[in-house]
C-alpha cells in the first residue's frame, strides 16, 4: 500500500498556527469523532516492527522449554492461513459490508427523521438514535440474537435466519444511530443563510433539503462515515460470541484441530490482528486525508 | 382582500409588533410602499432594520399588527408562504449562494424547479440577467471563485429570475470592501430605474440620497422620522435624528 504524508498527520502542516483554544473546563467539546482513524492513520513503520517483534519475541522466550516448539506453531498457522482468511476473514468483510448498508439506509432516514420540524417524527428518532448509539454493543447483539427466531414461516414458505443474518442484523442498529447523529450534524452544520436563501426563493422544505442542503453536506459526510466503517469491522469479531463462523471462530477450530497447544494462541491472533489491521489501516489514512481535504472547502 | 389594485400600497405596514422572547425589538412600526418606489429603512445597528424586512417576506413571524404584499396578509396562518416569497424576492448580507452551483445553476434553480419553467426558456432568462448585473461570461464560476460584490450581484440576479414585483435588500453591501460595494449599488440603481419596487436596509447615506423616494429613520423599534431624502437629510426635526446624521456624514 503507498502510503503518502498527510500533514498535521505526519508531521508538522503548514496551516498548523498557533492558536489560542478556548478555555473548556469539561474537556467535552475537544471530542474527536475521527479519534480511532486518527489513531490508526499515525502508525508508521516503527509501530509496525515493534508490534511484530513484541508477537515473535514474547513466546519465543516463554516457551522456549516446551517440545512443541514455536516454528512447528508457525508451520500450524502457514498451513490454515488458506482457511482462516477465505472462509474467516472473508466473512466478517461480507458481515461488515451488509451491516454497513443496512446500518447506512437506516440511518439517513432516522437522521432526516431527527432534523423534522414535526415533534412526532423528530423525538422518537432522537429516542432511538440515542438509545443505540449508548448501547454496548454486544447487548444489541445478543438481544437480536436471543429475540429472532431462526427461521421465519409465512404460509408453506420457510425462511431460514442464520446467525450470521441476526449478526447483521445486531451490528447495523449502533450503525444505524451513529449514522443518523453524523447526518443530523452534517445538516446542521450547513450555515443558516443558506435555508434562508431557498426560502425567500420560495423552495419549499423538501426541496430546500434534497436540493440545495444535502448536497451540500455529502461530502462532509463521507470521513465520519469511512470512520464508522472501520469501527464495524473492527468489531464483526464480536459475532463469533453469537457462534458465526468468522474468523476468530474458524482460528479457535484450528487450533483445537492442532491438539490445542498454548503456543497456537499467539501466532493465531496476532495474525488475525495484523490482517485487520492492514485492512482497517488504509482505511482510515484515507478517511484522515479526506477529511482534511473537505475540512475547508465549504 | 384579494382584489389589490396599483394604485393601493404594494408593501403595507400596520402597528407591527415583534420581539425574541422577552427583547421587544419592533414596538408598533407603520408604514406604506407605493409599486415602483424605493424606500430605504436607516438606523443604528440594533434598531430592528433587518428584523422589519424580513417580516415581510415571513422569514421572521410577528406578535401583532399587520402586513400586506399586494393586498394579501402576510401573516395569515393560512396563507401559502411560498406563493408570497414568489412575489417578494430578497437579497442578504451574506449573500447565501448556493456554493455547490455555478452562477448560472444558481440563478436558473428557482425558476425550474419552484415555477417548473422549461430549462432552456430559464437559460436564456438568467444569462440575460447575468449580462444586467455585468457579469457575462461567469456563468461556470463557483461562487468560490468570485469576489463578494460579483457574489452579490450574482444573488440579486437569482432573485430578479423569479421575477418578483418587490425586491428586499437587506445591508447587501455591508460585508463587502469599500472599491466592490460601488458595483452592488450601480446593480439596484439600475433595478430602482427599470422600476422595481425596492425596500433597503443600507448604511450607505449617499445612495439612499441618491436613489431613495422616501428613507425612514428607525431607532429602538419606532420609526423615528421619514421624508423624502431632500428633506430628511438637510431638515430632520428629531434630535436622535440629527445625532445618527452627524455621526454617520
Amino acid at each position: 500500500m503507498s502510503r503518502r504524508a498527510i500533514p498535521s498527520l505526519d508531521g508538522a502542516a503548514t496551516t498548523d498556527l498557533p492558536v489560542l483554544k478556548p478555555f473548556d473546563p469539561s474537556g467535552r467539546t475537544a471530542h474527536d469523532p475521527l479519534l480511532i482513524s486518527r489513531f490508526l492513520a499515525r502508525l508508521d513503520w516503527r509501530h509496525f516492527v515493534v508490534f511484530a517483534l513484541v508477537l515473535l519475541l514474547w513466546p519465543m522466550v516463554a516457551y522456549a522449554q516446551s517440545r512443541y516448539s514455536y516454528g512447528d506453531a508457525f508451520e500450524a498457522l502457514v498451513r490454515w492461513i488458506p482457511f482462516v482468511v477465505l472462509d474467516g476473514f472473508t466473512f466478517n468483510i461480507i458481515i461488515s459490508f451488509f451491516s454497513m448498508a443496512i446500518g447506512t439506509l437506516a440511518g439517513v432516514i432516522l437522521g432526516l427523521m431527527q432534523i423534522s420540524p414535526l415533534a412526532l417524527v423528530r423525538l422518537p428518532a432522537v429516542f432511538v438514535t440515542q438509545l443505540f448509539r449508548n448501547s454496548p454493543w454486544l447487548v444489541l447483539l445478543f438481544i437480536v440474537l436471543l429475540a429472532f427466531p431462526f427461521e421465519i414461516v409465512i404460509g408453506d414458505l420457510i425462511l431460514p435466519f442464520p446467525a450470521w443474518m441476526k449478526a447483521v442484523i445486531g451490528l447495523s442498529l449502533p450503525i444505524m444511530a451513529n449514522i443518523s447523529e453524523v447526518v443530523r450534524g452534517a445538516v446542521q452544520s450547513v450555515p443558516s443563510g443558506q435555508w434562508e436563501a431557498a426560502e425567500s426563493l420560495a423552495f419549499s422544505r423538501r426541496q430546500t433539503l434534497f436540493e440545495i442542503i444535502l448536497p451540500q453536506c455529502f461530502k462532509r459526510m463521507i470521513p465520519p462515515w469511512m470512520n464508522w466503517y472501520a469501527i464495524l469491522t473492527m468489531a464483526t469479531p464480536l459475532c463469533s460470541l453469537l457462534g458465526v463462523e468468522e474468523m476468530i471462530n474458524l482460528s479457535r477450530q484450528a487450533i483445537e484441530a492442532e491438539d490445542n497447544h498454548p503456543e497456537l494462541l499467539v501466532p493465531f491472533y496476532g495474525f488475525t490482528l495484523l490482517l485487520f489491521f492492514a485492512y482497517c489501516y488504509p482505511i482510515a489514512r484515507w478517511t484522515i486525508s479526506l477529511e482534511r481535504r473537505y475540512a475547508v472547502k465549504l | 382582500m384579494a382584489d389589490w389594485t396599483p394604485d393601493q400600497p404594494i408593501v403595507s405596514v400596520k402597528e407591527v409588533h415583534k420581539s425574541f422572547g422577552e427583547l421587544e425589538v419592533l414596538k408598533g412600526v407603520s408604514f406604506d410602499v407605493m409599486k415602483g418606489e424605493v424606500i430605504c429603512i436607516i438606523g443604528p445597528s440594533g434598531s430592528g432594520k433587518s428584523t422589519l424586512i424580513r417580516c415581510i417576506n415571513a422569514l421572521n413571524d410577528i406578535q401583532s399588527g399587520s402586513i400586506t404584499v399586494e393586498g394579501q396578509e402576510v401573516h395569515d396562518p393560512k396563507l401559502d408562504k411560498l406563493e408570497l416569497r414568489k412575489k417578494v424576492g430578497m437579497v442578504f448580507q451574506q449573500y447565501n449562494l448556493f456554493p455547490h452551483k455555478t452562477a448560472l445553476e444558481n440563478i436558473m434553480m428557482a425558476p425550474v424547479k419552484v415555477l417548473k419553467e422549461p430549462k432552456e426558456q430559464v437559460a436564456e432568462r438568467a444569462r440575460s440577467l447575468l449580462a444586467k448585473v455585468r457579469l457575462e461570461g461567469k456563468e461556470d464560476s463557483y461562487p468560490g471563485e468570485l469576489s463578494g460584490g460579483q457574489q452579490q450581484r450574482v444573488a440579486i440576479a437569482r432573485s430578479l429570475a423569479m421575477r418578483p414585483d418587490v425586491m428586499l435588500f437587506d445591508e447587501v453591501t455591508a460585508a463587502l470592501d469599500p472599491e466592490t460595494v460601488k458595483e452592488v449599488l450601480v446593480t439596484i440603481k439600475d433595478l430602482a430605474q427599470d422600476g422595481m419596487t425596492c425596500m433597503l436596509v443600507t448604511h450607505e447615506m449617499g445612495f439612499a440620497r441618491e436613489v431613495a423616494d422616501h428613507i425612514y429613520f428607525t431607532d429602538r423599534g419606532v420609526i423615528v422620522e421619514h421624508g423624502p431624502p431632500a428633506t430628511f437629510f438637510d431638515q430632520a426635526q428629531d434630535p436622535r435624528t440629527r445625532e445618527f446624521l452627524s455621526q454617520i456624514l
